[in-house]
């Protein structure tokens, strides 16, 4: 999609283009007034609509599909099942790991999971799909199923040796510890739940598809379709203007899609799939649900001697998630001795996938719970505790930290929040029936990097395009792009056309993990300077221009105009430079990865995740960094608990667009907020499903429930993580809300809840 | 989904009529029924819409009572000035309903008719047990996920919970509904669930609501809903209550008391049981927290539900006592 940066006109555009300005988000208007068009809503000659029919138990095999009734219903071209589908090549992992040759079959026959794709009913119609596919009936042979992680038949699980760390003793040093610690910590499956759910348009021309779907990783799921199907990678091409919020959810081709494109392509007609509310509930996972026990050894001071941590989480069946939850345990505090080991457990699930900061975010509540526990235990104020194990050096990488304003994030914060008049003892700070709870938690999120590709173009009328296979799911790519190229080129951010979410487009790999701000900005920044280069060059040289008679080294190009280092000489637009040299435009490629990469790297760069540098690569360890101090009210007969104050101070480095940066801290905090309160797929443990898998019975925070955000940037730039400085702004809110809060609930109340979400009957 | 017939009644006579046909259904904003025919629970032959019939829409407040035209949007009712002045916990019930969106779509009668929100009700092609939807066929909630149901008034057939905000304030103040001429008492209207959790309401097909009708009472002068949930907004209640109250001249005695629960019931609950016991008694906190236990008294649960008979007594305690301290 094409977005032209439109002035808002009013203060919050801080009239600032350049790269650290707080330009308002250029896709804005046409989100808000309806313009910008998402994916599925492409009106397509001839489209026909897809419906998928789903398992009904979590565990057996598919005996029967009985479609006749099906096939006759009106409008009904084709009704999909194991049998009548084609047969797909399954696709490699995003490791890019080779597959397995056997066939692939997005409709299932062994079943793993209550809410499994078993058919699909096409129609010309939705309303014909939807209707014909309550007339298909599906028998099944169903056996016991393991439904969750505390189901006896679940046992320990299977041991996941590369999440082992250990240094030290750390038993041993526990066991001789003066003041001990040690509980377990619980959070439930839960759901991305975007607004805007997920779907395709899928259509054939020869074998050549092309695919409209929200995407966070244009060219990793076009590799996927591009396997499934036996065509070359370059006859696939993914569609993405804007993305309703994805979360972690959007980044992977998915089953629903297979369905869509077999259906196109055995109909030879488009094919429109969009999933109900319910199936974004099993279509695809959310976080898993995890278990930790952590056990601190420390003494009487406070100070950590040792940390010995836990995990489980769960997987599917035939699937593997493993939700990293000692990511955050090991780098936060310094101890001498630590071990931490994980396994993950199998069970009847959809396989759980990347939600907002996973493995990090559960990782915290477990961490950032237990040393609010042993600050109690040894009476030492919790933020207190947090600086005197500050850790001044990546504990486990044994690095330095490339930047962690960490210690600045807890003086800012406990300034704006005035901790300092905290009182100490739980259920001392009460408000009428509200008892009052003060806590504060951190939280981290690495710096994963990779590399990025853009084309940046300068046209005869001045203005500046910018190309690139990379999306804005809402995070602002458009608007840092264009401020990118503004800066970089010397022109407004108004002359500056970005189009993305085109796999066309030059090259990006996966935007998840944070990472997409610092490897596009930097790809834009490569190129525009190469095409500010040109243009310079063309101006000091080409005969024909104004300049060419100054023998100048260099020239200055600001606000779209050119002239001499010293002002002495000629003032020409772009335009009239281009239209004196006779040229119609000026482009240039950029990209990050190293200089000598080969194609087959580039491609495995873009299309997997197996390029991604290392946070710890070289001498430094990258990270961003907060601190959350948050005010609770709990009522006291009620057991409700209500935020009423937030203040955290984040370390991202620095930061590209503060608006945006700060939309997204406060988004992650809103939805930490929702995790340590409302959020929880609940099971029917005799059925093994969730059952409250819509937007009314799966609660997630309203403006009610938000109070007052006041977010402070402490970060500075960080040019280890990026080549502008930035580091990792999406994720890093709200790894650590949750046991903020929880830790404000028992400052309020004395109740540590262990198991989110801390709902009232936890409390009363 | 199906295919459905689509019939704009011309007059309440006609949209009687036609609804009396097998498979026809009433349709006013359609926020309760469009959603379950979506998830397979409504499957009408026939919608009868009835949002463009004339003069269903009127409120009026007078010092007798109020008079509420069963096509009167939430939005309308839970704002108009009369309907605040002088039945707060009538407004306030509504307006702490659903969403704004909602609200203004929705219609008082659709309102009152609104269905369960167990979630084994709206799921028919995964849960075929529901005694509710299919009579007979078991019930899928009992042993299953239970925290939204309810503990008073359930059957061996049902524990579904009626959600309703509305209905609890209205049971509170002694409301009936007009169903053209006849007229019940809204306590009546609703049904508990017994053997036949299908029969929700005392409405026969070809019946129509057309008005509900309060009177007025110095108790529903001094009254408040007070709705406790999980979250903030747009979310059912974990349990609610409608209060009012009339103090004796000494400002402490308490002459009139109403006391209606919500989000704990298979019906709006009126607890005369909390009326009683504390009529004619000296307003004070001990005895009212005391007096508000009686309204779970019989409460049964179902394990994950068991907090609501915690809850609900200290809703109506502290209800109660905000209005007493309002004096
Ligand atoms: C997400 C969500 C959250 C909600 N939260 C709340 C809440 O917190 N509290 C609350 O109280 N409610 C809540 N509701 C319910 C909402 O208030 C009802 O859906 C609404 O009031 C129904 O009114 P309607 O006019 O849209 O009814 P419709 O959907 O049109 O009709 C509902 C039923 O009533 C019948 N009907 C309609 N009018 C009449 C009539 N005049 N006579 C006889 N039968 C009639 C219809 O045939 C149908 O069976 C919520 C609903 C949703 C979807
Ligand atoms: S509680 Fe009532 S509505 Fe729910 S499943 Fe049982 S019978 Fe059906």
């Amino acid at each position: 999609m094409t977005v032209r940066s439109i002035r808002h006109g009013d203060a919050s555009d801080g009239g600032a283009d350049a790269v650290g300005g707080r330009l308002s988000r250029v896709d804005g208007p046409a989100k808000i007034t309806g313009a910008a068009k998402y994916a599925v809503e492409q009106q397509l000659e001839g489209l026909a609509h897809a419906v998928l029919v789903e398992s009904t138990i979590a565990s057996g095999k598919v005996r029967a599909i009985a479609s006749k009734a099906a096939e006759a219903a009106p409008g009904v071209l084709k009704v999909l099942t194991p049998d009548t589908i084609i047969s797909l090549r399954t696709a490699s992992d995003w490791f890019g790991t080779p597959p397995p040759d056997k066939p692939y079959c997005p409709l299932a026959r062994d079943i793993t999971f209550s809410g499994q794709h078993v058919a699909a009913v096409v129609a010309e119609t939705f309303e014909q799909a939807v209707a014909a596919a309550a007339l298909v009936k599906v028998s099944y042979d169903e056996t016991p199923a393991i439904v969750d992680l505390s189901d006896g038949k679940a046992g320990d699980g299977i041991p996941v040796d590369a999440m082992t760390k250990e240094w030290g003793d750390a038993q041993a040093a526990f066991a001789s510890a003066p003041v001990r610690i040690c509980a377990a910590y619980n959070t439930p499956r839960e759901y991305q739940a975007p607004m805007e759910p997920h779907g395709l348009i899928a259509r054939w021309e020869g074998d050549h598809l092309t695919v409209w779907e929200p995407s966070q990783w244009l060219d990793g799921m076009a590799r996927t379709y591009a396997e499934w199907f036996g065509v070359p990678f370059e006859n696939v091409r993914l569609v993405s203007p804007y993305i309703g919020g994805g979360f972690g959810s959007k980044a992977l081709a998915l089953g629903h899609g297979a369905v869509a494109a077999c259906a196109a392509k055995m109909l030879g007609r488009p094919v429109r799939l969009v999933m109900t509310r319910p199936q974004t509930f099993t279509g695809y996972g959310g976080r898993a649900a995890t278990r930790q026990t952590v056990t601190i050894g420390a003494d009487h001071d406070g100070m950590i001697q040792s940390i010995v941590h836990r995990g489980v989480n769960e997987t599917s069946i035939d699937g593997m998630w493993v939700e990293p939850l000692g990511s955050v345990t090991s780098i936060m505090y310094a101890t001498p001795n630590f071990s931490s080991k994980q396994n993950v457990v199998r069970v009847n699930s959809v396989v759980p996938g990347a939600m907002r900061a996973p493995g990090e975010n559960p990782s915290a509540f477990g961490i950032e719970s237990a040393i609010d526990e042993l600050s109690y235990e040894v009476g030492i104020d919790p933020l207190e505790i947090r600086l005197r194990n500050y850790a001044e050096q990546d504990p486990e990488a044994k690095k330095a930290w490339s930047t962690r304003q960490l210690r600045e994030a807890f003086a800012a914060g406990a300034e704006r929040f005035g901790w300092a008049r905290r009182t100490p003892e739980p259920r001392s700070m009460r408000d009428g029936n509200q008892l009052i709870g003060w806590g504060v938690a951190a939280g981290t999120y690495p710096v994963r990097r990779a590399y990025g590709e853009a084309i940046v173009r300068i046209l005869a009328d001045g203005s500046v395009e910018v190309e690139s296979s990379s999306i804005d799911m809402g995070q602002g790519t458009y608007t840092i792009l264009a401020q990118t190229a503004a800066e970089t080129v010397g022109v407004s951010a108004d002359d500056v056309v970005v189009k993305l979410g085109d796999s066309r487009f030059p090259r990006a790999g996966v935007t998840g993990g944070s990472r997409l701000a610092g490897v596009m900005t930097g790809a834009v920044h490569k190129a525009a300077t190469a095409a500010l280069d040109q243009l310079v060059g063309l101006a000091i040289s080409d005969p024909r221009s104004p300049f060419h008679a100054l023998q100048a080294n260099t020239l200055v190009v600001a606000n779209g105009r050119i002239t001499a280092p010293r002002g002495d000489g000629p003032d020409v637009s772009i335009s009239e430079l281009l239209e004196s040299v006779g040229r119609d435009r000026i482009e240039a490629v950029g990209d990050t990865m190293p200089a000598n990469s080969s194609a087959e790297d580039r491609y495995k760069n873009y299309t997997t995740i197996a390029m991604a540098l290392p946070h710890t690569e070289g001498d430094y360890s990258r990270h961003s960094w907060c601190a959350h101090f948050v005010e609770v009210r709990v009522d006291e007969d009620f057991g409700t608990v209500r935020v009423s104050r937030v203040v955290s101070a984040l370390d991202s480095g620095r930061l590209y667009n503060p608006k945006l940066a700060e939309s997204q801290w406060k988004g992650g905090i809103i939805m930490g907020i929702g995790q340590a309160l409302l959020e929880e797929g609940i099971m029917d443990r005799r059925h093994g499903r969730i059952v409250n898998n819509n937007l009314a019975d799966y609660l997630v925070p309203t403006n009610a429930d938000i109070p007052d955000i006041e977010v402070i940037s402490v970060g500075i730039p960080d040019l280890h993580s990026s080549v502008l400085g930035g580091k990792g702004v999406g994720e890093l809110a709200i790894v650590g809300m949750a046991p903020a809060i929880a830790n404000a609930v028992f400052h309020a109340t004395g109740k540590r809840v262990r198991d989110l979400p801390i709902t009232l009957e936890k409390l009363i | 989904m199906r295919d459905f017939a689509y019939l704009r009644a011309t007059s309440t006579e006609a949209a009687r009529q036609a609804a009396a046909l097998p498979g026809a259904m009433l349709l006013a904003g359609g926020t309760t029924l469009i959603d379950l025919a979506k998830c397979g629970v409504a499957e009408p032959e026939t919608l009868v819409d009835i949002t463009h019939l004339e003069g269903l829409d009127g409120i009026a407040v007078d010092e007798r009572g109020a008079m509420i035209g069963a096509l009167a949007r939430m939005g309308h009712v839970a704002d108009h000035a009369d309907i605040k002045g002088r039945f707060p916990a009538v407004s306030e019930a509504v307006w702490q309903a659903a969403s704004a969106q909602i609200r203004n779509m929705a219609t008082i009668g659709g309102n009152l008719m609104q269905r369960t929100r167990c979630p084994y009700f709206r799921d028919p092609s995964n849960f075929s047990a529901c005694n509710k939807r299919q009579p007979g066929s078991g019930c899928s909630a009992i042993g299953g996920v239970t925290r939204g149901h309810a503990v008073l008034g359930t059957s061996e057939a049902c524990i579904a919970m009626y959600p309703g905000d509305l209905a609890t304030a209205l049971v509170a103040f002694d409301a009936t509904v007009h169903l053209g001429e006849r007229q019940l008492l809204v306590d009546d209207f609703f049904l508990l669930p017994g053997a036949t959790p299908d029969k929700e309401h005392a409405i026969e097909p070809g019946e129509m609501i057309t008005a509900v009708e309060i009177p007025a009472s110095a108790a529903a002068r001094r009254s408040t809903y007070l709705k406790v949930r999980d979250r903030q907004s747009y979310e059912f209640a974990a349990a609610s209550a409608a209060v009012g109250l009339e103090l004796e001249p000494d400002g402490r005695t308490i002459r009139d008391l109403r006391v209606a629960l919500g989000g704990v019931a298979t019906k709006p609950w009126r607890a005369r049981a909390v009326e009683d016991a504390l009529k004619g008694k000296v307003l004070e906190p001990d005895a009212v927290r005391a007096a508000s236990l009686l309204a779970v008294e019989g409460a049964v649960d179902h394990g994950a539900n068991h907090y609501k008979i915690e809850l609900a007594p200290r809703v109506v305690a502290r209800a109660i006592l905000t209005l007493g301290e309002a004096a």
